[in-house]
This record gives C-alpha cells, structure tokens and sequence, in this order.
C-alpha cells in the first residue's frame, strides 16, 4: 500500500487583526528582508494559535505578536485507502489543514505531495446559481468540483434520483427548500469520483434520514473502489463510525494520530484538563454582543471540581459570565454529549428568568443541577452556548468534559461498577407484583413466604 | 532525500504494518505538489485544460443568469450600443461638432463603442475576479485564471452580438449607397479581437491580483475607465488630433487596435502596421505581467480578502 498524502512539515501563518494601513509597512518591510536575503521579520516573533493564550506562560504573554501560527510543523503520512478522521476543538487548525490541502491557500512552509486525484468538499452547493435551474446546477457545481460534463452526463440520472429532486430538476433551485437545495448539493457531492476525497463537516447539513444515507454512501464507495478519505467533524459518533484511524490536532500541532477510540479518548480527556473547569484570564474571555464567557465549571454536590463525580450525587454545570449592557432574552444553555459524540439532553434558563426577560449589567452565574441516578457511567462533554433565540449566537463551543463514576462501598471496600448500556442511566422505580400460581408449585410459595 | 524531521511516534502503521515514513521517500510519482511558492511562469495548463467544461458552464451561466426574469433578455446586448451611439451622434456629432473622418456619424461611433465597451466591460469584470468570487475560491480549487477566461469569452459573445449589429449598419449604409469600402485589412479582425482580449484580461488580472489586500486600486478604476475612453479615438478620430496630445493618445495601445478596425471596416483611419506592433508588444508584456502577479497571489488571496 503505499502512500496517498504525505506532509512534511507543513506550517501555516496567519496575521491577526484587520487589513489596513499598517500592513502596507508590514509588508515594505518584509519585502526589503526578503529583498536582502534575510528571513520574514514577523515570521520570528510567533506565537501558537491558541485563542484562550491561558496556557502561555506570563512571560511570553506579553510578546504576543500580530501573526499566528495555525499551523506548526505538520507531518502526516495517509496511507491509500485510508479513512482518516481529523479531529480537534475549534481553532485547532483542522480547517486550515484542509485548505492547504485542498489548494485553497498556499502552506507558508513545507510541502504537501499528493498522488491520485484530489477532491476536497468544505462546503456542499458552492457555485449554485439561484436563477438556474437544478439541472444547470448539478452541472455547474460538478465541473466546480471537477467533473467534466461527460462524467456528470454519465451519473446524472443517479444523481437526480439520489436528491430525490427529479420533479423539481428543471426549476430555478432559488424556489426549492432549503431541504431540497442540501440534497441536491450533497447528491452532486456524493457523486465525485476522485481517488481522495476531502470532506469538511458537509454532514452537519441536512436531515436525520438524509446524513444517514450519505455516510452510508461514503462508506460504500471507501470500501468498494479502496478511496483515500480525509474527513473532519466534531460529530465523534460519525468518526468513530467512518474512521479507524484518526489525528488530533491542537493548538495547530499535531497532538497524536492512531486508532479512532484512542484518539477520541484522548481529545476528551484533552478538554478536561486535571480540573472540570474552563477559566478564561481576563482580557481573554470569548465575548460577543456585551457578553464575556468568564468560566464553564462542572461540580459536584458540594461545589468542588476537583473530585470524582458519582451517579449517585447530583452534579451541578456553572456557567459564569459578565453582561456589560442590559440585554434582553438572553439565553444560556448546556448540550450534554455522551463519549461518543451523541447529545444527551439540552437544556436551558430562559424560562427561568424574569417576566421581562432583561439582564442588567453585572456577573451572572447560570447553573444548571443535573440530579442524582440520571447520568451512566461515562465520561461526558458540555458544551455551553449564549444567545439569543432566533437573533444571534454570542458564545459558543466550550466544552468541558468530566467523568461520571459509579462507586460503590460494600463489603469488598470502594468498587467500581460494570457500566450498563445506554445513554443515562436513571434510577427509576421498579416494582414486582407476585401473584401465587393457582397449582400450588410448592418451590414459589416457600419462597414468597420467606 | 530526507526531508522529514520528525514524525509522530503514535502514527499507526496501517494493517499490513508497512512503514509510512518509507513510503514517504518513494520516487516521485505524485501527481500534486504543493508548495509555498511557485514558479513565476508555472501556469498550470493541464488543469486549465482539464476544467474546461467548467470554463463554458460559466459562460453558459453568465449568459443565463444575467438575463433572466427580464423581458427583452439578450436584445440588451444591441440596446445598449444603439443608444450610446445615438446619445454621442447628438452630443458629439450634432451639438459638439466632432470630425468623424468623412464618415457617417453613426457608423464612426458605434464602430468605437462596439470596441471599447468589450475591452472596458472585460476589464471591469476581471478586475473584480478574486473579490466577487471569493466564497467559492475559499471553498475549492480550480485553477483561478478559469473566472477572467471565462469573462473574457462571455463577454466575447456579447461582442459577437454587437459586432454582428455593426455589420448590419455597415451593410445599411453600403446599400444607401455612403462610400463605405470595406478592404483587406478588415482580414484582422480575429487579431484585434484577440488584442482587446488579451489587453483587458492582464490588465485585470494584475489589477484584482493587487486589490485582494488593499481594494483602493477598485476605486480608482471606477472613474479610470470611464476617462480611458477619452484618452482612445472612440468618440474623436485620431486625424483630428491635435499635435500636443497625438503622443499620448498614441500611446495608448487601444488607439492602434479602434483605429485599425475603422479603417478595415470602413475605410477611414489610421491604420500602421508598425503602431499595431507596438499594440500587441504591450499586450504580450501586460498578459505575461498579468500571468506572474495572478499566479503569485491566487495561492494565498483567501488569507487577505
């Protein structure tokens, strides 16, 4: 088997903040760096990218610089016919990684060497034209992705009937629904025939039923015709089910790659540090709309984060945060997702708070008790967002994770339980009604007697 | 060759346990590099050649969209020259009282217009390559210099319309019996269509290559095309010239192309093979500066837009 991607030591800079005046200097300067033969001055003073800057040591905090590293030294080698998951928290460099690896931009350093035909899917629909109809789309948006018309002439039939668009194939696709449009959009998609294929969280899209049988599709077609697959989400449950192998990326380094369970384990573990809490120093808190994320905490009865977490006692999330102007219909919520990606529940305070729904300026502390006999045995993520219902997303995809044990004290000291199937794990009321057989079986009426 | 320095001690050889950092230096029979920069003539022809149903499904689509829900559709291609050419035969005919080289006003100004607005619309819309199309560019690759070939080509079939229009009034006045006298040099036609093309594509290419970072440049062109006419014999022929201005106009390498396509078609202009040379001299050195700047800045646009 030999090799479909390899990356050598590919690295990625980004400069920070807006295009302006400045850059014009930035960039005399680093013309005339370049023009004497020295390195790009900018390029020295780096930074990692990691957007909370709490793991920078004090010291180098203050040397931050204008550019980022999003990626740092890359190496990666993808094996032909090989589904290989992508995985990492937000800023962590995966998006970046697919484009450079789908040509959209170019690496600052280090190579990318490619072998079979390449194409990469950041986005389900790019180039439909709302005024032409679905037949011109399908056509348009397959030579975008590199088919040529007799390829798309070919699967074309197939393609309609995989939409499931046939009646509507000859109008304008800006009258379809936008459940129409996806599909329509993933059917061109799920029809490309590169011998690697690059896929961005296009299955975030689209229905239930519908995601379904796209993953369905990708995997018939990785096993049939042994493509190369590169595939980022943050759906672990989809991971896990497409790829065996996986990398995790961090702070724009390659944290680790290897067998998916191991590498999942590893980034969920990874979020929740030696403490369940997500603290942000000042200054660098996500904030949006007049709203600053301070910290995410999961605690147990007692209020510490430093302990282990039982079944048996309730667990409280805490979601502290700054309001700087009155806000109105505000809404803090908490996803809970099981290990393997899967939401357990979600839950928020909006009808919980006042009548008026106005926040006033000050420090707000939502804190949601997840109660006693409800969570398994597992480990568990979540995720907090902030918005406003139907009008704007303010802060969100921070995750802490933590761990749910089930410990119990018998005559054998501490044990620990085997985990029962199933998402939760509630203590619910159990009753058994006995009714004695009417032919006298003597073994149950002793025992019913006992 | 040994160009890894370091890889990662967790990454999994595959089931049949062979090695990837191996595989890694195995002869070169990769059909991609990428690679920080790339050369400064290395346009990716093959590929260019391989998307070129992509090329024609994005003229179809300029054609289709641009007209649809309209009720005159693609006549706007000839309503548009007919009442320029009427607007300048009373501004610049009648009240400015323009020479016209002894020919008919409106065939001397639409013959000019016809021209210009190919050449002007090309280079409009080529200039704004990298930010009207930025969203798809962010999200797949297809060799960039695709979107201005593509305009170039729509917009050439625009042309075809309004030149077939032109023909018509030339056939009109021919007929009435006005000395049109279509001759031989009308033979290079193709040229400077090619000429117009060519000029107006490097020419915006090397424009929206410079506007990805500072959009300033967008501005100035506005108001720059609409005064380049002025500076080309479209409203005015050469002959008329004044002596001080002759070197400026002159210089223009649209001035050649206007006046060389009067003179084939209708028999009046200045038409030297000489100032033509020059006009495809600098049409060769803008596309090869268009060619360099576009490929040097299509790789890394997205991080600037």
């Amino acid at each position: 088997m030999s090799t479909a991607i390899s990356i050598e030591n590919v690295s990625k800079m980004y400069r920070l903040g807006q295009v302006g005046t400045g850059t014009i200097a930035h960039d005399l300067n680093r013309w005339w760096a370049r023009f004497r033969g020295k390195d790009d001055p900018f390029a020295r003073v780096w930074q990692v990218n990691d957007r909370t800057v709490a793991s920078l040591p004090p010291a180098s905090r203050s040397a931050v610089s204008d550019y980022v590293w999003a990626l740092k030294d890359i190496n990666l080698q993808v094996e032909q016919g090989q589904i290989l998951g992508i995985i990492g928290r937000n800023g962590s460099g995966k998006s970046t990684l697919l484009k450079l690896l789908s040509r959209v931009t170019a690496p600052t350093t280090g190579r990318i060497r490619v072998r079979g035909r390449m194409a990469s899917l950041l986005e389900v629909g790019t180039g439909f034209h709302p005024e032409l109809t679905g037949r011109e789309n399908i056509y348009l948006n397959g030579a975008i992705l590199g088919m040529t018309r007799s390829d798309i002439r070919r699967r074309f039939d197939e393609i309609v009937e995989f939409s499931g668009c046939a009646k509507y194939i000859d109008t304008p696709v800006k009258r379809y629904s936008s459940g129409m449009y996806v599909r329509l959009a993933f059917a061109v998609a799920a029809h490309l025939e590169p011998e690697i294929l690059i896929v961005d969280e296009v299955l975030a899209v689209g229905d239930a039923d519908f995601q379904t049988r796209c993953i369905g599709k990708m995997e018939d077609v990785s096993r049939e015709s042994g493509r190369t697959i590169l595939f980022v989400s943050h759906n672990m449950a989809s991971i896990r089910r497409l790829c065996r192998q996986s990398c995790l990326l961090v702070n724009g380094t390659l944290d680790s790659a290897g067998v998916t369970s191991d590498i999942i384990d590893r980034y969920l573990a990874a979020g929740s540090g030696a403490e369940r809490i997500l603290t942000f120093p000042a200054g660098q808190e996500p904030s949006k709309g007049g709203v600053r994320l301070n910290a995410v905490s999961v605690v147990d009865a007692l209020g510490r984060c430093d302990t282990r977490l039982s079944t048996s006692d309730s667990l409280r999330v805490e979601v502290r945060y700054t309001i700087v102007n009155s806000i109105r219909s505000l809404r803090v919520s908490v996803n809970l997702s099981a290990q393997d990606g899967s939401l357990v529940l979600s839950t928020s305070d909006f009808n919980h708070q006042a009548a008026d729904r106005m926040r006033a300026p000050g420090s707000y502390v939502s804190s949601v008790t997840i109660p006693a006999h409800f969570l398994n045995i597992g480990k568990y993520v979540v995720s907090v967002d902030i918005d406003i219902p139907l009008t704007a997303s303010l802060v969100a995809g921070h995750d802490v994770a933590f761990y749910v044990d089930e410990l119990t004290v018998n005559h054998l000291g501490l044990t620990h339980s085997a985990r029962p199937a199933g998402a939760i794990h509630p203590r619910f009321d159990w009753q058994i009604d006995y009714s004695p057989m009417h032919d006298n079986d003597s073994s149950i009426t002793r025992y019913a007697t006992l | 060759m040994s160009t890894i320095r370091q890889l990662p001690e967790t990454l999994e050889p595959d089931a049949q346990g062979s090695n990837s950092a191996l595989n890694a230096e195995d002869p070169g029979d990769w059909t991609l590099e990428i690679e920080p920069q790339a050369g400064l003539f290395s346009i990716p022809v093959r590929d260019i050649w391989r998307y070129r149903d992509l090329l024609l499904l994005l003229v179809y689509r300029d054609f289709v969209a641009l007209y649809k829900q309209t009720i005159l559709g693609p006549l706007w291609f000839l309503i548009q020259p007919v009442l320029t050419t009427i607007v300048f035969t009373i501004v610049f005919g009648q009240i400015a009282s323009i020479p016209t080289d002894g020919l008919p006003q409106v065939l001397f100004y639409l013959s000019g217009i016809t021209c210009w607005s190919y050449f002007a619309e090309c280079l409009t819309k080529t200039s704004e390559t990298f930010i009207q199309n930025a969203n798809i560019f962010g999200k797949v690759y297809f060799p960039r210099v695709i979107i201005p070939l593509s305009i170039v080509v729509s917009n050439l079939l625009r042309f075809g319309v309004q030149f077939a229009l032109f023909l018509c009034f030339c056939g009109w006045y021919a007929f009435s019996g006005t000395g049109i006298r279509v001759n031989a040099v009308a033979a290079l036609f193709p040229v400077l269509v090619l000429l117009m093309g060519g000029l107006s594509l490097g020419l915006g290419m090397i424009i929206s290559s410079l506007t990805t970072k500072y959009r300033d440049l967008r501005f100035l062109l506005q108001f720059a095309v609409q005064l380049a006419m002025y500076a080309t014999p479209v409203i005015y022929p050469a002959s008329a010239l004044p002596e001080k201005y002759r070197l400026i106009v002159n210089a223009n390498p649209l001035t050649p192309i206007v006046e060389t396509f009067r003179y084939g078609f209708l028999g009046a202009g200045e038409y030297s093979p000489l100032h033509l040379g020059y006009s495809i001299l600098v049409t060769l050195v803008v596309l090869a500066a268009g060619i360099v700047i576009f490929n040097r800045v299509e790789r890394t646009f997205m991080d600037h837009v």
